[in-house]
Protein backbone atom coordinates (compact mmCIF):
# COMPACT_ATOMS: atom_id res chain seq x y z
CA UNK A 1 0.00 0.00 0.00
CA UNK A 2 1.40 3.68 -0.73
CA UNK A 3 2.04 5.65 2.30
CA UNK A 4 1.31 8.94 2.95
CA UNK A 5 4.32 11.26 3.34
CA UNK A 6 5.45 13.72 5.99
CA UNK A 7 8.08 16.12 4.47
CA UNK A 8 9.84 18.81 6.62
CA UNK A 9 10.41 22.00 5.03
CA UNK A 10 13.24 24.07 5.21
CA UNK A 11 13.41 27.70 4.72
CA UNK A 12 16.66 28.85 2.91
CA UNK A 13 18.05 32.00 2.79
CA UNK A 14 21.67 32.36 1.83
CA UNK A 15 22.32 29.30 2.41
CA UNK A 16 21.19 28.95 6.26
CA UNK A 17 17.78 27.85 7.28
CA UNK A 18 15.03 29.95 8.43
CA UNK A 19 11.64 30.03 8.93
CA UNK A 20 9.11 33.07 8.36
CA UNK A 21 6.06 33.91 10.66
CA UNK A 22 3.53 34.81 7.72
CA UNK A 23 6.97 35.13 5.60
CA UNK A 24 8.25 38.06 7.76
CA UNK A 25 10.15 37.81 11.07
CA UNK A 26 12.76 35.50 10.06
CA UNK A 27 15.20 33.74 12.69
CA UNK A 28 17.68 31.78 11.68
CA UNK A 29 18.15 28.67 12.82
CA UNK A 30 21.01 26.33 11.43
CA UNK A 31 22.67 24.44 8.42
CA UNK A 32 20.67 23.31 5.94
CA UNK A 33 22.66 20.35 4.87
CA UNK A 34 22.48 19.19 8.18
CA UNK A 35 18.96 19.87 8.81
CA UNK A 36 18.13 17.75 6.07
CA UNK A 37 20.32 14.79 7.47
CA UNK A 38 18.76 15.16 10.50
CA UNK A 39 15.09 14.52 8.53
CA UNK A 40 15.97 12.08 6.21
CA UNK A 41 18.07 10.19 9.31
CA UNK A 42 14.86 10.52 11.29
CA UNK A 43 12.33 9.52 8.52
CA UNK A 44 11.55 12.01 6.70
CA UNK A 45 9.88 10.73 3.42
CA UNK A 46 11.07 13.80 1.21
CA UNK A 47 12.97 17.32 2.29
CA UNK A 48 11.95 20.00 0.81
CA UNK A 49 14.18 23.46 0.73
CA UNK A 50 12.47 26.77 -0.36
CA UNK A 51 14.69 29.23 -1.18
CA UNK A 52 12.56 31.99 0.16
CA UNK A 53 14.24 35.28 -0.70
CA UNK A 54 15.35 33.89 -4.33
CA UNK A 55 13.44 36.15 -6.38
CA UNK A 56 15.30 39.40 -5.01
CA UNK A 57 18.72 38.05 -4.56
CA UNK A 58 21.72 36.20 -5.83
CA UNK A 59 20.63 32.63 -5.47
CA UNK A 60 23.56 30.78 -6.27
CA UNK A 61 24.31 29.79 -2.63
CA UNK A 62 21.22 27.13 -3.24
CA UNK A 63 22.85 25.56 -5.94
CA UNK A 64 25.78 24.78 -3.15
CA UNK A 65 23.37 23.74 -0.60
CA UNK A 66 21.19 21.30 -3.17
CA UNK A 67 24.44 19.71 -4.41
CA UNK A 68 25.60 19.12 -0.42
CA UNK A 69 22.67 17.94 0.61
CA UNK A 70 22.27 15.50 -2.39
CA UNK A 71 25.42 13.76 -1.62
CA UNK A 72 24.38 13.41 2.00
CA UNK A 73 20.95 12.44 2.06
CA UNK A 74 19.27 9.64 -0.14
CA UNK A 75 15.72 10.29 -0.16
CA UNK A 76 14.25 12.63 -2.44
CA UNK A 77 14.55 16.95 -2.31
CA UNK A 78 12.24 18.77 -4.03
CA UNK A 79 13.45 22.51 -4.11
CA UNK A 80 11.84 25.75 -4.71
CA UNK A 81 12.03 29.16 -4.91
CA UNK A 82 12.72 31.71 -7.51
CA UNK A 83 12.24 29.35 -10.68
CA UNK A 84 11.70 31.06 -13.04
CA UNK A 85 13.13 29.12 -16.49
CA UNK A 86 13.26 25.55 -18.29
CA UNK A 87 17.43 26.66 -17.79
CA UNK A 88 16.79 27.24 -13.61
CA UNK A 89 15.23 23.59 -13.21
CA UNK A 90 17.60 22.45 -15.16
CA UNK A 91 20.52 23.61 -13.42
CA UNK A 92 18.82 22.65 -9.86
CA UNK A 93 17.96 18.93 -11.03
CA UNK A 94 21.35 18.66 -12.34
CA UNK A 95 22.70 19.91 -8.60
CA UNK A 96 21.04 16.61 -7.04
CA UNK A 97 16.93 17.67 -6.62
CA UNK A 98 15.06 15.18 -7.58
CA UNK A 99 11.79 17.67 -8.21
CA UNK A 100 11.99 21.43 -8.51
CA UNK A 101 8.85 23.47 -7.17
CA UNK A 102 7.65 26.09 -9.51
CA UNK A 103 5.35 29.28 -8.42
CA UNK A 104 5.38 32.51 -9.65
CA UNK A 105 6.48 31.56 -13.33
CA UNK A 106 3.69 28.76 -13.43
CA UNK A 107 1.31 31.52 -12.39
CA UNK A 108 3.17 33.57 -15.57
CA UNK A 109 3.62 31.68 -17.77
CA UNK A 110 2.49 28.07 -17.54
CA UNK A 111 4.21 27.26 -20.50
CA UNK A 112 7.48 26.53 -18.25
CA UNK A 113 5.46 23.88 -16.81
CA UNK A 114 4.35 22.34 -20.04
CA UNK A 115 7.97 22.28 -21.44
CA UNK A 116 9.69 21.30 -18.58
CA UNK A 117 7.28 18.69 -17.34
CA UNK A 118 8.29 17.13 -21.24
CA UNK A 119 11.92 18.08 -21.07
CA UNK A 120 12.11 16.47 -17.54
CA UNK A 121 9.03 14.41 -16.92
CA UNK A 122 5.94 15.55 -14.75
CA UNK A 123 7.32 13.01 -12.18
CA UNK A 124 10.01 16.33 -11.21
CA UNK A 125 7.87 19.63 -11.85
CA UNK A 126 5.59 19.83 -8.83
CA UNK A 127 3.48 23.23 -8.51
CA UNK A 128 3.23 25.29 -5.79
CA UNK A 129 0.01 27.54 -4.98
CA UNK A 130 -0.21 29.85 -2.53
CA UNK A 131 -4.00 30.65 -2.30
CA UNK A 132 -5.87 32.86 -0.13
CA UNK A 133 -9.48 33.36 0.93
CA UNK A 134 -11.33 35.86 -0.40
CA UNK A 135 -15.08 35.76 0.16
CA UNK A 136 -16.23 32.44 -1.31
CA UNK A 137 -13.13 31.52 -3.13
CA UNK A 138 -9.37 31.19 -2.78
CA UNK A 139 -7.10 33.59 -5.00
CA UNK A 140 -3.30 32.40 -6.37
CA UNK A 141 -0.73 34.59 -4.96
CA UNK A 142 2.97 35.21 -6.08
CA UNK A 143 6.10 36.29 -5.52
CA UNK A 144 6.72 34.74 -1.75
CA UNK A 145 2.68 35.95 -1.05
CA UNK A 146 3.28 39.51 -1.79
CA UNK A 147 1.18 40.15 -5.02
CA UNK A 148 -2.27 38.98 -5.19
CA UNK A 149 -3.05 37.69 -8.85
CA UNK A 150 -6.93 37.36 -8.25
CA UNK A 151 -6.51 33.90 -10.08
CA UNK A 152 -9.10 31.14 -8.77
CA UNK A 153 -7.02 28.82 -7.12
CA UNK A 154 -8.54 25.78 -8.01
CA UNK A 155 -9.30 26.33 -11.70
CA UNK A 156 -5.50 27.01 -11.45
CA UNK A 157 -5.07 24.08 -10.09
CA UNK A 158 -6.46 21.72 -12.54
CA UNK A 159 -5.17 24.24 -15.31
CA UNK A 160 -1.47 22.78 -13.94
CA UNK A 161 -2.56 19.16 -13.72
CA UNK A 162 -3.30 19.63 -17.66
CA UNK A 163 -0.01 21.46 -17.97
CA UNK A 164 1.55 18.38 -16.96
CA UNK A 165 2.79 19.29 -13.29
CA UNK A 166 3.42 15.88 -11.44
CA UNK A 167 2.20 17.12 -8.20
CA UNK A 168 0.65 20.40 -6.45
CA UNK A 169 2.03 21.69 -2.82
CA UNK A 170 -0.85 23.79 -1.68
CA UNK A 171 -0.31 26.40 0.66
CA UNK A 172 -2.76 28.35 2.42
CA UNK A 173 -1.69 32.64 2.90
CA UNK A 174 -3.90 32.11 5.89
CA UNK A 175 -2.70 30.14 7.87
CA UNK A 176 1.15 30.03 7.03
CA UNK A 177 2.71 31.08 10.29
CA UNK A 178 -0.66 30.55 12.49
CA UNK A 179 -0.04 26.58 13.74
CA UNK A 180 -3.89 26.61 13.77
CA UNK A 181 -3.47 23.96 11.14
CA UNK A 182 -4.11 23.59 7.41
CA UNK A 183 -7.17 25.22 5.28
CA UNK A 184 -8.67 22.12 5.06
CA UNK A 185 -11.52 22.99 2.96
CA UNK A 186 -9.23 24.30 0.21
CA UNK A 187 -6.91 21.43 0.40
CA UNK A 188 -9.98 18.66 0.10
CA UNK A 189 -11.26 20.86 -3.25
CA UNK A 190 -8.07 20.67 -5.04
CA UNK A 191 -7.30 17.04 -4.07
CA UNK A 192 -10.81 16.00 -5.68
CA UNK A 193 -10.67 18.13 -8.32
CA UNK A 194 -7.21 16.67 -9.69
CA UNK A 195 -6.12 13.07 -10.44
CA UNK A 196 -2.44 14.04 -9.25
CA UNK A 197 -1.02 13.96 -5.91
CA UNK A 198 -1.14 17.24 -3.69
CA UNK A 199 0.91 17.95 -0.80
CA UNK A 200 -1.03 19.95 2.41
CA UNK A 201 1.36 22.97 3.50
CA UNK A 202 0.74 26.00 5.71
CA UNK A 203 -0.33 25.92 9.05
CA UNK A 204 0.39 23.25 11.11
CA UNK A 205 0.95 23.27 14.62
CA UNK A 206 0.05 20.28 15.88
CA UNK A 207 0.24 16.44 15.07
CA UNK A 208 -3.82 16.45 14.29
CA UNK A 209 -3.00 18.79 11.84
CA UNK A 210 -1.30 16.19 9.95
CA UNK A 211 -3.93 13.88 10.63
CA UNK A 212 -6.98 16.50 9.60
CA UNK A 213 -4.68 17.28 6.31
CA UNK A 214 -4.68 13.69 5.26
CA UNK A 215 -8.26 12.32 6.00
CA UNK A 216 -9.95 15.40 5.73
CA UNK A 217 -8.07 16.99 2.78
CA UNK A 218 -7.54 13.99 1.12
CA UNK A 219 -3.49 15.16 0.31
CA UNK A 220 -1.52 12.52 -0.46
CA UNK A 221 1.26 14.32 1.74
CA UNK A 222 1.53 16.27 4.53
CA UNK A 223 4.53 19.76 4.91
CA UNK A 224 5.84 21.16 7.99
CA UNK A 225 7.84 23.05 9.04
CA UNK A 226 8.10 25.04 12.23
CA UNK A 227 6.89 22.08 14.59
CA UNK A 228 9.83 19.96 13.27
CA UNK A 229 12.09 22.32 13.09
CA UNK A 230 11.77 23.88 16.57
CA UNK A 231 12.28 20.42 17.80
CA UNK A 232 7.99 20.54 19.54
CA UNK A 233 7.74 17.14 17.65
CA UNK A 234 10.22 14.55 15.45
CA UNK A 235 9.30 12.88 12.44
CA UNK A 236 9.45 9.46 14.18
CA UNK A 237 6.72 10.81 16.64
CA UNK A 238 4.72 12.51 13.94
CA UNK A 239 4.41 8.80 12.05
CA UNK A 240 4.07 6.89 15.12
CA UNK A 241 1.04 9.24 15.38
CA UNK A 242 0.17 8.86 11.89
CA UNK A 243 0.04 5.54 12.48
CA UNK A 244 -2.23 5.21 15.74
CA UNK A 245 -5.12 6.95 13.80
CA UNK A 246 -4.51 4.36 11.00
CA UNK A 247 -2.96 6.09 8.26
CA UNK A 248 -0.59 4.20 6.41
CA UNK A 249 2.98 5.75 6.54
CA UNK A 250 6.43 4.44 6.37
CA UNK A 251 8.03 3.48 9.52
CA UNK B 1 35.94 -3.35 -10.87
CA UNK B 2 34.25 -0.65 -13.47
CA UNK B 3 30.84 0.63 -13.02
CA UNK B 4 29.58 2.85 -15.68
CA UNK B 5 26.21 4.79 -15.15
CA UNK B 6 24.92 5.85 -18.57
CA UNK B 7 24.58 9.61 -19.23
CA UNK B 8 22.46 9.54 -22.26
CA UNK B 9 20.91 12.72 -21.77
CA UNK B 10 17.81 11.07 -19.60
CA UNK B 11 17.15 13.24 -17.53
CA UNK B 12 18.42 13.96 -13.80
CA UNK B 13 20.88 11.23 -13.02
CA UNK B 14 22.85 13.13 -9.81
CA UNK B 15 20.63 11.15 -7.53
CA UNK B 16 21.95 7.68 -9.05
CA UNK B 17 25.53 8.60 -9.38
CA UNK B 18 25.83 10.28 -5.33
CA UNK B 19 24.24 7.17 -4.56
CA UNK B 20 26.88 5.16 -6.37
CA UNK B 21 29.47 7.14 -5.06
CA UNK B 22 28.28 6.81 -1.42
CA UNK B 23 27.81 2.90 -1.29
CA UNK B 24 31.08 2.30 -2.78
CA UNK B 25 33.37 5.14 -1.51
CA UNK B 26 36.29 4.97 -3.63
CA UNK B 27 36.44 1.27 -3.89
CA UNK B 28 35.30 0.74 -7.22
CA UNK B 29 35.65 3.32 -10.17
CA UNK B 30 32.38 4.68 -11.39
CA UNK B 31 32.36 6.21 -14.26
CA UNK B 32 29.28 8.62 -15.96
CA UNK B 33 29.63 8.68 -19.83
CA UNK B 34 28.11 7.52 -22.82
CA UNK B 35 31.88 6.36 -24.28
CA UNK B 36 31.25 3.30 -26.25
CA UNK B 37 34.77 1.40 -25.41
CA UNK B 38 34.50 3.00 -21.26
CA UNK B 39 31.30 0.97 -21.56
CA UNK B 40 32.90 -2.48 -23.64
CA UNK B 41 35.27 -2.65 -20.84
CA UNK B 42 32.71 -2.20 -17.96
CA UNK B 43 31.89 -4.88 -15.58
CA UNK B 44 28.76 -3.41 -14.82
CA UNK B 45 26.64 -0.44 -16.01
CA UNK B 46 23.62 0.86 -14.25
CA UNK B 47 21.32 1.98 -17.19
CA UNK B 48 19.48 5.29 -15.36
CA UNK B 49 16.05 6.71 -17.01
CA UNK B 50 13.64 9.49 -16.09
CA UNK B 51 10.98 11.23 -17.87
CA UNK B 52 8.85 9.37 -20.91
CA UNK B 53 9.72 6.21 -22.79
CA UNK B 54 10.45 8.07 -25.86
CA UNK B 55 12.74 10.60 -24.49
CA UNK B 56 14.74 8.03 -22.99
CA UNK B 57 14.90 5.72 -26.05
CA UNK B 58 15.49 8.47 -28.52
CA UNK B 59 17.94 9.48 -25.89
CA UNK B 60 20.22 6.24 -26.73
CA UNK B 61 19.16 6.35 -30.09
CA UNK B 62 20.59 9.81 -30.13
CA UNK B 63 24.45 8.40 -29.65
CA UNK B 64 25.64 6.50 -32.72
CA UNK B 65 26.71 2.89 -31.48
CA UNK B 66 25.14 2.86 -28.05
CA UNK B 67 22.63 0.40 -28.23
CA UNK B 68 24.52 -1.93 -29.90
CA UNK B 69 26.95 -1.72 -27.15
CA UNK B 70 24.50 -1.78 -24.83
CA UNK B 71 23.33 -5.27 -26.76
CA UNK B 72 26.50 -6.42 -26.71
CA UNK B 73 27.57 -5.97 -23.03
CA UNK B 74 23.89 -7.46 -21.58
CA UNK B 75 23.03 -10.14 -24.02
CA UNK B 76 26.13 -11.11 -26.14
CA UNK B 77 28.86 -11.12 -23.02
CA UNK B 78 26.12 -11.45 -20.37
CA UNK B 79 27.24 -9.24 -17.93
CA UNK B 80 25.61 -7.59 -15.23
CA UNK B 81 23.01 -4.40 -15.95
CA UNK B 82 20.92 -2.66 -13.15
CA UNK B 83 17.76 -0.77 -15.26
CA UNK B 84 16.24 2.24 -13.07
CA UNK B 85 12.63 3.25 -13.37
CA UNK B 86 12.39 3.97 -17.17
CA UNK B 87 15.88 1.98 -17.74
CA UNK B 88 13.92 -0.74 -16.74
CA UNK B 89 11.06 0.14 -18.54
CA UNK B 90 13.49 -0.22 -21.95
CA UNK B 91 13.95 -3.70 -22.00
CA UNK B 92 10.27 -4.25 -22.80
CA UNK B 93 9.34 -4.50 -26.57
CA UNK B 94 7.51 -1.60 -26.57
CA UNK B 95 6.41 1.09 -24.87
CA UNK B 96 2.94 3.18 -25.49
CA UNK B 97 3.59 6.68 -23.13
CA UNK B 98 3.04 9.32 -26.31
CA UNK B 99 3.38 7.10 -28.94
CA UNK B 100 4.01 3.48 -29.50
CA UNK B 101 7.85 3.26 -29.10
CA UNK B 102 10.03 -0.41 -29.91
CA UNK B 103 12.11 -0.50 -26.39
CA UNK B 104 15.11 -2.35 -26.62
CA UNK B 105 13.58 -6.22 -26.41
CA UNK B 106 15.62 -7.78 -23.84
CA UNK B 107 12.64 -8.94 -21.85
CA UNK B 108 9.25 -9.37 -23.81
CA UNK B 109 6.55 -7.32 -22.85
CA UNK B 110 5.13 -4.23 -22.99
CA UNK B 111 4.80 -0.73 -20.66
CA UNK B 112 1.55 0.73 -20.83
CA UNK B 113 0.05 3.59 -18.28
CA UNK B 114 -1.42 1.92 -15.09
CA UNK B 115 -4.90 1.81 -14.10
CA UNK B 116 -6.26 4.25 -12.34
CA UNK B 117 -9.47 3.11 -12.04
CA UNK B 118 -11.38 5.99 -13.32
CA UNK B 119 -9.58 8.51 -11.33
CA UNK B 120 -9.38 6.23 -7.71
CA UNK B 121 -5.83 6.43 -7.88
CA UNK B 122 -3.92 8.99 -8.34
CA UNK B 123 -0.79 9.15 -10.79
CA UNK B 124 1.60 9.03 -10.86
CA UNK B 125 2.18 7.06 -8.29
CA UNK B 126 4.50 8.82 -5.60
CA UNK B 127 5.95 7.63 -2.37
CA UNK B 128 6.82 5.05 -0.55
CA UNK B 129 5.55 1.82 -1.27
CA UNK B 130 6.14 -1.70 0.04
CA UNK B 131 7.62 -4.43 -2.26
CA UNK B 132 6.12 -7.75 -2.30
CA UNK B 133 9.60 -10.26 -3.30
CA UNK B 134 8.30 -13.25 -5.37
CA UNK B 135 11.79 -14.79 -5.85
CA UNK B 136 14.98 -14.80 -4.92
CA UNK B 137 17.58 -12.14 -5.97
CA UNK B 138 21.42 -11.45 -5.57
CA UNK B 139 20.34 -7.61 -5.79
CA UNK B 140 17.20 -8.46 -3.33
CA UNK B 141 20.23 -10.04 -0.34
CA UNK B 142 19.63 -8.86 3.39
CA UNK B 143 15.98 -7.15 2.40
CA UNK B 144 13.26 -7.52 3.76
CA UNK B 145 10.34 -8.88 2.26
CA UNK B 146 7.55 -5.28 2.60
CA UNK B 147 10.55 -3.04 2.51
CA UNK B 148 9.70 0.30 1.25
CA UNK B 149 11.05 1.60 -1.79
CA UNK B 150 10.10 5.15 -3.23
CA UNK B 151 8.29 5.25 -6.34
CA UNK B 152 7.75 7.83 -9.10
CA UNK B 153 5.88 6.82 -11.95
CA UNK B 154 2.78 6.67 -14.21
CA UNK B 155 3.36 3.37 -16.03
CA UNK B 156 4.60 -0.12 -15.31
CA UNK B 157 5.92 -3.03 -17.42
CA UNK B 158 4.16 -5.90 -18.20
CA UNK B 159 6.16 -8.61 -18.86
CA UNK B 160 4.92 -11.82 -20.87
CA UNK B 161 6.90 -14.30 -18.79
CA UNK B 162 5.79 -13.43 -15.24
CA UNK B 163 8.76 -15.85 -14.14
CA UNK B 164 11.11 -12.77 -14.97
CA UNK B 165 9.14 -10.71 -11.75
CA UNK B 166 11.29 -10.46 -8.88
CA UNK B 167 9.07 -8.43 -7.01
CA UNK B 168 5.44 -6.08 -7.48
CA UNK B 169 3.90 -3.76 -5.43
CA UNK B 170 0.31 -2.67 -4.37
CA UNK B 171 -1.03 0.35 -6.08
CA UNK B 172 -4.16 0.37 -8.34
CA UNK B 173 -3.17 -2.85 -9.42
CA UNK B 174 0.01 -5.77 -8.65
CA UNK B 175 3.05 -3.71 -10.64
CA UNK B 176 5.72 -5.08 -11.44
CA UNK B 177 8.48 -3.10 -9.36
CA UNK B 178 11.35 -5.82 -9.92
CA UNK B 179 12.31 -8.01 -12.71
CA UNK B 180 15.81 -10.51 -13.70
CA UNK B 181 16.45 -12.17 -16.52
CA UNK B 182 20.18 -13.66 -16.23
CA UNK B 183 22.34 -11.26 -15.98
CA UNK B 184 19.78 -8.06 -17.07
CA UNK B 185 17.99 -6.49 -13.39
CA UNK B 186 16.00 -3.68 -13.37
CA UNK B 187 14.07 -2.25 -10.69
CA UNK B 188 10.89 0.40 -11.45
CA UNK B 189 11.57 2.42 -7.97
CA UNK B 190 14.49 4.24 -7.24
CA UNK B 191 17.03 2.41 -4.94
CA UNK B 192 18.85 5.81 -5.16
CA UNK B 193 16.16 7.45 -3.56
CA UNK B 194 14.78 4.87 -0.91
CA UNK B 195 17.46 5.27 2.33
CA UNK B 196 19.31 3.06 3.61
CA UNK B 197 18.02 0.06 2.40
CA UNK B 198 17.57 1.39 -1.24
CA UNK B 199 21.89 1.67 -0.88
CA UNK B 200 21.48 -1.96 0.35
CA UNK B 201 20.38 -2.78 -3.30
CA UNK B 202 22.61 -0.54 -4.67
CA UNK B 203 25.32 -2.10 -2.87
CA UNK B 204 24.42 -5.88 -3.62
CA UNK B 205 24.22 -5.27 -6.92
CA UNK B 206 27.97 -4.23 -7.08
CA UNK B 207 28.86 -7.34 -5.60
CA UNK B 208 27.18 -9.55 -8.16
Amino acid sequence: MLKNRIIPCLDVKNGRVVKGINFVDLQDAGDPVEQAKIYSDGGADEICFLDITASNENRDTIYEVVKDTSKKCFVPLTVGGGVRTVEDISKLLNCGADKVSINTAAVQNANVVVQSSKKFGSQCIVVAIDAKKNEDKWEVFTHGGRNNTGIDALEFAKKMEDSGAGELLVTSMDRDGTQQGYDIDLMSKISSMVNIPTIASGGVGDLDHLVDGIKLGNASAVLAASIFHYGKYSVKEAKEYLDSKGIPVRI
Amino acid sequence: MNVTIVDYNSGNISSVINSFKEVEKDKIKIEVTSNLETIKISDKVVLPGQGSFKSCIDGLNSINGLVDTLNEFAIEHKKPLLGICVGLQMFADFGYEEVKTKGLGWISGKVSKIDNQDGKFKLPHIGWNEINIKKNSEIFKGIENNSHMYFVHSYEFVPEDKAVITATTDYSSNIVCAVERENVFGTQFHPEKSDKIGLKIIDNFIKI
